[in-house]
């Protein structure tokens, strides 16, 4: 971390756990919840959400001082679609079968909250590289809570991790099926998602008394 | 009742909030009081009825592949689906604004308890769903296509019109202290998700259409795999 200040470092780390976007800003759920029955798939939408908001900070961050202000949100959008479609693109072309289990979530990073949100909050008034630290932190904190959802959605739910069977084999009852365990197919429907997300806010705050909320 | 089917369908079947998790941030971040929330669903509502025409039309005469015959057979084969995101963004964005101006001019009153919702509803992932649903599950016609809009937006509507109501009594309630706020929200919506899910077999008995979530692509694995397990039970059995 020798090329980085303090000041940037925190940039980079404060999202990753105390400022999370997902369980401390509120951005970004949509997509966090509904891809994240496989760890794969998780995986492959952090990283589109890291190139998209990396490179789309520099952008606005560059374009900051001639964006008029009445009409930044179209800017914005413009900005954000034209990278989803680049991501879409390579994705269909690269790893098809993935790009039709994302299906419409691909097209849906240009919504996520994250992005705006950083844009706004983030991008309009800082320059290109403190810019480009701050959307890959965001980036790299919303990717860690679709990890750690993934994973466990994938390894309860279906007994793999990226498609390994690493509990052993169910229908061979091979491993640790051979004692009688049983996946646990409810982890792997929608509702799952949220009720996983939950349980990460409750352990994370109660580590961290300082983000329990009021009411 | 083609009609009616989907939009039954689109309200509680597929609904945007808890089968797909569309619209989440502000579903999370305005469900704090009934009265705003009744304000932002209706807006939902109203921009998903005009939005999903819209991009219906201009999916099926710009967009999709072969869609520009209409301009002469030289452009039969144009295949501009690529582009759907940029302009399907666009025409929301620019619907929004345009509803914004119509609506202040018009009905002051309903501009005061609409108008603030409406620049949120542009970034609203519920919105640009409803399209790109639209657009990936194929909807025939126009009328379709209204009733699915509509449809959607009433069951978003619902969804965080609920939510609402339990924050509001929750606040008496005694949560654990982590969980107060945003992870109780949580865990409620997905109790609430597990009791949407009853809808699942209502209309048809057994719509066998293939959705493209993964969930429902998991799922048959995992009974296959029960099935499996059943049969080498049985064989076993059978040779003891």
């Amino acid at each position: 971390m020798g090329l980085l200040s303090k000041k940037d470092q925190k940039l980079i780390l404060d999202p990753l756990a105390d400022d999370n976007p997902i369980t401390i800003q509120v951005l970004g759920i949509c997509s966090a919840l509904a891809i994240t029955a496989q760890l794969k798939a998780s995986i492959v939408m952090s990283i589109s959400v890291i190139f998209v908001l990396g490179v789309g900070n520099v952008v606005i961050s560059l374009m900051r001082n001639i964006i008029p202000s009445k009409i930044r949100i179209i800017v914005q959008l413009v900005v954000v679609a034209t990278l989803v479609i680049i991501v879409d693109q390579v994705l269909k072309a690269y790893a098809y079968s993935l790009s039709k289990e994302l299906s419409v979530f691909v097209g849906l990073i240009i919504t996520n909250c994250i992005i705006m949100g950083r844009f706004e909050a983030f991008a309009l008034g800082n320059g290109p590289w403190r810019s480009f630290l701050d959307g890959i932190g965001n980036a790299l904190g919303y990717g860690v809570i679709l990890i750690i959802v993934g994973f466990f959605r994938e390894l309860f739910g279906s007994g793999t991790l990226l498609g390994f069977k690493v509990l052993g084999d169910p229908i061979e009852k091979t491993g640790l099926y051979a004692t009688g365990y049983e996946n646990n197919g409810f982890m792997l429907l929608s509702p799952m998602a949220l009720i996983v997300v939950g349980l990460i806010i409750w352990v994370q705050r109660s580590r961290n008394k300082a983000l329990i909320e009021e009411n | 009742m083609e009609h009616l089917e989907l939009f039954f369908k689109s309200i509680f079947i597929d609904n945007m909030v808890f089968a797909t998790f569309l619209g989440m941030c502000s579903y999370l971040a305005v469900s704090k009081k009934v009265s705003t929330a009744v304000g932002l669903g209706a807006a939902v509502i109203f921009v998903l009825a005009v939005t999903v025409p819209l991009n219906w039309l201009l999916d099926q005469y710009i967009l999709r592949d072969g869609a520009l015959a209409w301009l002469g057979p030289e452009y039969a084969d144009y295949d501009l689906s690529f582009l759907s995101f940029i302009l399907f963004i666009a025409t929301i964005a620019t619907m929004v604004q345009l509803v914004e101006i119509v609506v202040e001019k018009f009905s002051p009153s309903l501009y005061n308890s609409l108008g603030i919702f409406l620049p949120l509803i542009a970034v609203n992932c519920a919105i640009l769903g409803g399209s790109l649903f639209m657009q990936s599950r194929d909807i025939q016609t126009l009328g379709l296509a209204t009733t699915y809009g509509i449809g959607s937006g009433i069951g978003w509507f619902l969804a965080i019109l609920a939510i609402a109501a339990i924050r509001e009594k929750i606040r008496y309630s005694n949560v654990p202290a982590p969980l107060r706020g945003l992870g109780i929200t949580f865990i409620i919506t997905g109790l609430m998700a597990i009791g949407f899910m009853s809808f699942g077999g209502m209309l048809t008995g057994g719509d066998e259409e293939e959705e493209t979530t993964p969930v429902a692509e998991v799922t048959p694995v995992k009974e296959m795999t029960q099935e499996a397990s059943d049969e080498l039970v049985l064989t076993t059995n059978e040779k003891e």
